[in-house]
């Protein structure tokens, strides 16, 4: 019992993560009905933003003796972190989608697919191939609940996560920017015509799906803070997957998604060989999705290809 | 505004009629022509190539072009000067001056043979090229390597192209399809006819090894096709990018299968496949193919793929079976893949799970959408210029994975569905004579 709750514990901060990415998929396959392949990478840039962040922010308070709480200069790092990235998602989607918004999605999705391998040659070329160890903002503190270890950092990272996701709910059924954005994903050709400009609509959706990588980014190296380029290909396949599973464009559905495939994950690892992760995982998902091909929240619909 | 564009447009219309002019003298020249051409250029590489390097201040023949030795050192000028000698005096003046020349008799001879039988000159014109790569890959191991791996690559594309082109989904299932072909093949050769530490010692002599690799290769593609089956159910009730993360956890699910398959190695990896696919089997499946995978698609059943790509109710509509279009378009491409998978192995000869991963994937992809869909040629032209470019571009390393991206992004902004797409492959009418005016006939009194 222990062990089985230690493993929902290790899996909400797992599946945090996960959440975390799917939305930015989810939301920009909601509105614009593509996938933006290059958001795995875009999660490794927010998480290498973060690091200089917070590497610049600890250099500045050393140099002007300020003394700030730790917590603060932790919210401050993942706020800047997100503003710069979802720069970085404004600009991928100027450059990669929005030429091809007429063309075949297919494109679209390759050139998604080779600004991914651009943002990690480029972090390669740039900083080098020897990892980067992330600073340690918070110090680890251990609490024993029932004889499950639970740390503050795990306790952060799934409150935070699930704060961000309450707040992007938020931002999306209540602002005026929300409801343009759900309007778009309810229909992309004829909402335009109404007046919402789709292009600022496409921006917006692809700095807040940025946004939130840049957030996983840097709640990721707080837990495991060693960064190398090629970490945001596995992650953002497997925040993919997670988006799918959780149906067309549905942000409730991608945030428990990420959650489930935190859990299978887990305890895939924790009750069969560490090896058969992946293999009895994307097992489950093909049954899922075989079952039910349209997710878990999706709208049964057959998808017309505009090829 | 108006006035750069009217600059624009002129010198556009400038180059355009400088490339015509040049390009004036060389349309009547046939296939034929170009592959005499071709043979004298290869066989002058051949005889002369090594004293003309020395001459030109190379310490060897340059095996791709010279590109390599350039980037290698971008700022020797003499370098340069010597490879770009090098390329006229072996390929562009021998080529061209050929091809010129060779205009009356190589459009006679391509006309007399295509009189007798279209197939017969296709045979001719293959035999020819094979022979063009045959001697241009003699010169190194490294080209050997490359020519291979290229007509790998292009039975990649192809394959992928039915089902992504053709058929219009967007499978990333690939990967998994060539590992099952490349470790069914290797199991079947490396069990058989070696003696290895993982798979035991060879129960048949190695001498039968050639003879029963075509059943090994087979035999690779049926069980591909076989694991298609898995995608290709699912595709009858979704399709697009419920399909698209299906077959992609197809993908996942083959690599970590043979991670764990012990008797294959593990993530270790299975190695000393026999030195099989040498470039005549190479090129013989390639031919084959392409030539299977052409009829394929101008088929009936190709047709389908089209109207199910199109508008899949209506295909149903109009009595197209579509679960029977998916099914076969998906085993079809599998099979290929598969076979093509096996002859991957056994030229790399050494497999191991992490090669057919999300790279693999990104490649193959990149082939495809940079040929062209829904285009043979598309997928030849793709194949050879993303695997030539990717290994010429080996000095700049890891910039390499900047430029090549950079060059696909553009492509997809300006010419979104690939440099060639949507275009019918017929090898017949590209190996008919160019021209057959008076003159020929003065030439060849005999023709009727």
């Amino acid at each position: 019992m222990e062990y089985f709750l230690q493993n929902v514990v290790n899996a909400l901060q797992w599946g945090s993560f996960y959440a975390l990415i799917a939305l930015g998929y989810s939301m920009v396959y909601g509105v614009l009905l593509l996938f933006n392949f290059a958001h795995g990478d875009i999660f490794m840039v927010g998480a290498y933003i973060s690091f200089f962040i917070a590497t610049a922010l600890l250099a500045a308070l050393t140099l002007t003796s300020i003394v700030l709480p730790n917590w603060l200069i932790l919210v401050l790092t993942i706020l800047i972190a997100m503003i710069i990235t979802s720069f970085v998602g404004v600009a991928v989607e100027r450059i990669g989608y929005r030429p091809l918004r007429q063309a075949p999605r297919a494109s679209a999705a390759i050139t998604g697919l080779m600004i991914g391998i651009i943002l990690e040659t480029a972090n390669l070329a740039l900083l080098g191939a020897e990892r980067l160890s992330y600073p340690q903002l918070i110090a680890t503190q251990t609490y024993d609940i029932g004889g499950v270890s639970v740390t503050n950092k795990k306790i952060m990272i799934v409150v935070v996560s699930i704060l961000l996701m309450l707040a992007l709910n938020l931002f999306v059924r209540r602002t005026k920017w929300g409801m343009a954005m759900r309007a778009t994903a309810y229909d992309f050709v004829v909402v335009p015509l109404m007046g919402v400009p789709l292009n600022n609509i496409a921006a917006l959706t692809f700095a807040l799906g940025s946004g939130l990588a840049a957030a996983a980014g840097t709640l990721f190296s707080l837990a495991y803070p060693v960064l190398d380029p090629y970490m945001g290909i596995t992650f953002g396949w497997k925040a993919f997957v997670a988006a799918i599973l959780g149906g067309r464009g549905s942000i409730l559905g991608a945030a428990l998604a990420g959650f489930l495939l935190g859990f299978i994950e887990i305890f895939v690892a924790y009750y069969f060989p560490s090896t058969l992760r992946d293999l009895i995982a994307y097992s489950i998902i093909l049954l899922i999705l075989v079952f039910r091909p349209h997710g878990f929240f999706g709208e049964p619909h057959t998808a017309q290809l505009r090829l | 505004m108006a006035v750069t564009t009217g600059i624009f447009t002129n010198n556009r219309s400038r180059i355009s009629k400088f490339i015509t002019r040049v390009w004036e003298p060389f349309i009547p020249v046939p296939l034929l022509g170009w592959l005499f051409g071709a043979v004298l250029a290869v066989a002058i590489e051949q005889l002369f190539g090594l004293p003309l390097a020395r001459i030109l201040g190379l310490s060897r023949i340059p095996a791709l072009f010279g590109v390599l030795v350039v980037l290698n050192d971008p700022t020797n000028l003499l370098l340069l000067l010597g490879v770009l000698l090098y390329d006229i005096l072996v390929y562009i003046l021998p080529i061209s001056v050929a091809a010129r020349l060779t205009i009356a008799p190589a459009n006679w001879i391509a006309s007399r043979l295509f009189n007798i039988q279209g197939w017969i000159s296709a045979i001719i014109h293959i035999l020819l090229i094979y022979g063009i790569l045959h001697i241009w890959s003699d010169v190194s191991d490294y080209r050997l390597l490359i020519v291979r791996l290229t007509l790998i690559a292009i039975i990649f594309t192809l394959s992928l192209n039915v089902v992504n082109g053709y058929m219009g989904e967007f499978s990333c299932s690939h990967p998994g399809f060539i590992a099952l072909g490349a470790y069914t093949a290797s199991i079947f050769t490396v069990g058989l006819f070696i003696n290895d530490n993982i798979l035991g010692p060879a129960l048949l002599p190695a001498s039968l090894a050639a003879l029963m690799f075509p059943i090994g290769l087979i035999l690779g593609g049926i069980v591909a096709a076989l694991g298609a089956i898995l995608i290709a159910v699912p595709s009858f009730k979704t399709r697009g990018d419920y399909l698209a993360i299906i077959s992609l956890a197809f993908t996942f699910i083959i690599k970590s299968l043979f991670e764990n398959l012990e008797f294959v190695g593990g993530p270790r990896g299975l190695g000393n496949q026999p030195n099989l696919a040498n470039l005549p089997t190479v090129f013989f499946w390639t031919v084959l193919s392409i030539w299977i995978i052409n009829n394929f698609v101008r088929s009936t059943l190709g047709k389908a793929l089209n109207a199910v790509r199109d508008d899949e109710i209506a295909a149903n509509a109009m009595t197209v079976n579509t679960r029977r279009t998916k099914f076969v378009a998906f085993l079809f491409a599998a099979f290929w893949a598969g076979l093509a998978g096996g002859l991957f192995a056994h030229v790399i000869r050494y497999v191991n799970p992490s090669t057919f991963g999300l790279q693999m994937l990104a490649e193959v992809l990149a082939m495809v959408y940079f040929g062209g869909l829904n285009s043979v040629q598309g997928s030849i032209v793709g194949a050879v210029s993303i695997n030539l470019l990717s290994e010429a571009l080996r000095p700049l390393e890891i910039f390499k994975w900047i430029v090549i991206p950079l060059l696909l992004i553009v492509i997809m902004v300006f010419r979104p569905t690939g440099l060639i797409s949507f275009k019918e492959f017929d090898f017949f009418k590209i190996i008919k004579p160019k021209r057959t005016s008076q003159k020929d006939v003065e030439y060849a009194p005999t023709a009727d």
